[in-house]
């Protein structure tokens, strides 16, 4: 084993995904980088990277989410772009993480619109609606006559 | 502003509610974040070493897969922290082999066990499923010390 000397230390990375009509990851960087101060920014296909001192990092998101509150996400990352590890420059293929944001991504259409909903409530002094969201459902047992089915199924 | 765990320790959508409703969320970027930053031994992709799977002795037993220990040295920490926790159970994204499995049950229980304010959830399937999926975790931020109204 040889030493460790990390670096980007005491920094923090954040995604910032951009699912919106109106607003590109193109516009996304350019206006980051009109208001950034000492902050490395990557502008990626789903919104940007962003890579500096805490502070500095979460001035420059809440400037961005006011661009479009209810269509901008932001996720912390615990490598820096571009890091060897992970990037898909290095590895090859999807980088590790991608399939999970790859699934969220698609409900973010959802959480998007109840956002709105809940601004425009708020905005309009109207009670939120009372829709109780869905539970979990109770932990259910394989039905032996299904395991049987499925134990006859199998090939010999 | 209080610290709330997400599970999946991944999640986007979970992150980002916590974050914009003026909370901390504690997830797994959080611990990888602080691995690879301290300075040590290269042992790269994520900077475990051997003694990983020594400090999750803590959370879980000998017996119990090294592949489970490792990963509970990066969760239990944060669980012991959190003030509160929200979990989305239907996850496709926290499918995995059976370390990943059984850290997932593991990491459920140890929430569970802890007494804190948690918030049990499943993915929107629909718009009228968002709203009420968004409504629930702000209301259930809004409860915690530190919330915005």
């Amino acid at each position: 084993m040889t030493e460790y000397i990390p670096t980007h230390v005491g920094t923090v990375t954040k995604y910032v995904f951009i699912d919106s009509p109106d607003i590109t990851p193109q516009n996304l960087s350019i206006r980051a980088y009109e208001i950034s101060q000492g902050i490395m920014i990557k502008e990626t296909c789903f919104g940007l990277q962003i890579t500096g001192t805490p502070d500095e990092v979460g001035r420059v998101i809440g400037e961005l989410r006011t661009l479009d509150p209810s269509h901008i996400f932001v996720k912390d990352r615990g490598f820096p772009p571009g890091d060897p590890r992970r990037c898909r420059a290095n590895l090859g293929g999807a980088r590790p993480g991608y399939y999970g944001h790859e699934f969220e991504v698609r409900l973010l259409r959802y959480i998007s619109r109840g956002l709105d909903r809940l601004a425009a409530c708020e905005r309009d002094g109207i009670p939120v609606p009372e829709t109780s969201p869905k539970k979990p459902p109770a932990a259910t047992r394989l039905d032996v006559k299904r395991l049987k089915k499925i134990i006859d199924a199998e090939e010999p | 502003m209080a610290k709330v765990f997400i599970y999946p320790a991944t999640s986007l959508i979970l992150s980002d509610m916590v974050e914009r409703w003026g909370h901390s969320p504690l997830g797994a970027a959080v611990a990888v974040r602080e691995h690879i930053q301290t300075p040590g031994l290269d042992s790269p992709p994520l900077q475990m070493t051997p003694d990983d799977p020594k400090r999750g002795l803590k959370y879980a037993a000998v017996e119990v897969p090294s592949g489970v220990r490792g990963r509970m040295s990066l969760f239990g920490p944060l669980i012991e922290e959190a003030d509160a926790a929200i979990i989305v159970n239907d996850a496709d994204l926290a499918f995995g082999c059976m370390g990943c499995a059984r850290t997932n049950e593991l990491v459920k229980y140890l929430i569970r066990k802890r007494g804190i304010p948690i918030l049990d959830l499943v993915y929107p399937a629909c718009d009228e499923d968002g709203v009420a999926f968004v409504a629930a975790i702000k209301a259930f931020l809004s409860d915690l010390p530190g919330g915005v109204p």
